[in-house]
């Protein structure tokens, strides 16, 4: 099997996911492209490991996993967070930070 | 052509064909989370998608890191998600207004992040064939969990121990 093959599939979740980072408006939309683009990352870090017989990568993977698990707790309570005082979750209307 | 060729160095054909299905099932899901006009829609192809990685994972002989995948974000994140899109009750049907104004500046975005990234794999990788390994057992990964990786290992309890105590306070009533 290619290298190349892992790594393009990767890249190709990882622009995918980008484009639903970018064209997203809800903010639970925009946290589920940015799990397309964890995964992306992380499929790149086994590839790399099988590439090189070393297991650090899948290491890495795990802790990616672990970090998307935390990140998406936090995140899903500021969301809630953000409708209790809002009653919406469009990212576009929150521009009180703009002059 | 390239398919005769692989096959004649000694390739794992079945291998192939697997991760092709896959990977066309899975592109095809994540496109369809970005695009769909209805969230439960969304999440239900993110599990495809994930669901892919992992087959993918078991692919690259990556086990104990494939079952991760299945628990943690099958089991667990995908629970957060519908949790977090049935309390900010949003529409169980179809859904204007999912995406931004200027989301058709995403596309070239996409495109263009995509091309570039293939371009530099395929300078750097062109043709390298992954080694036939098998599946590394896990006793190695517990030995660099708790050999080299012992305190990045502590500081991520921390962080998940930190994570769960400020989602509660976030999303507490008072």
């Amino acid at each position: 099997m290619l290298a190349v093959n892992f790594l393009l599939l990767g890249a190709a979740l990882f622009a995918i996911g980008v484009y639903g980072v970018i064209a997203r408006r809800n903010a639970v939309m925009v946290l589920m492209s940015i799990e397309l683009i964890l995964n992306a990352v992380s499929l790149n870090l086994v590839a790399f490991s099988l590439m090189t017989g070393a297991v650090d990568g899948q290491v890495f993977a795990l802790y990616v996993i672990a970090i998307a698990a935390a990140e998406v707790g936090v995140g899903l309570a500021m969301v809630l967070m953000i409708y209790r005082n809002r009653k919406t979750i469009a990212l576009d209307e929150l521009s009180e930070m703009k002059g | 052509m390239s398919a005769v060729i692989l096959a004649a160095d000694g390739v794992n054909v079945s291998q192939n064909v697997g991760f092709g299905i896959i990977a066309a099932i899975m592109i095809f899901a994540a496109l369809n989370v970005v695009t769909t006009k209805n969230v439960v829609h969304a999440a239900l192809w993110l599990v495809v998608v994930l669901s892919g990685v992992a087959a993918q994972y078991i692919l690259a002989a990556a086990e104990f890191v494939a079952i991760s995948q299945v628990l943690v974000y099958i089991g667990a994140v995908m629970v957060l998600f519908l949790f977090g899109i049935m309390l900010t009750r949003a529409q169980i049907g179809k859904e204007a207004g999912l995406n931004n104004t200027g989301w058709v500046l995403g596309i070239p975005v996409g495109l263009v992040l995509f091309g570039l990234l293939a371009w530099v794999i395929l300078d750097a990788f062109g043709d390298d064939l992954l080694p036939d390994r098998g599946p590394a057992p896990t006793v190695m990964l517990s030995d660099q969990f708790l050999g080299i990786y012992l305190i990045p290992f502590l500081a991520i309890s921390f962080v998940l121990l930190a994570a769960a105590i400020g989602a509660i306070v976030l999303a507490r009533k008072d």
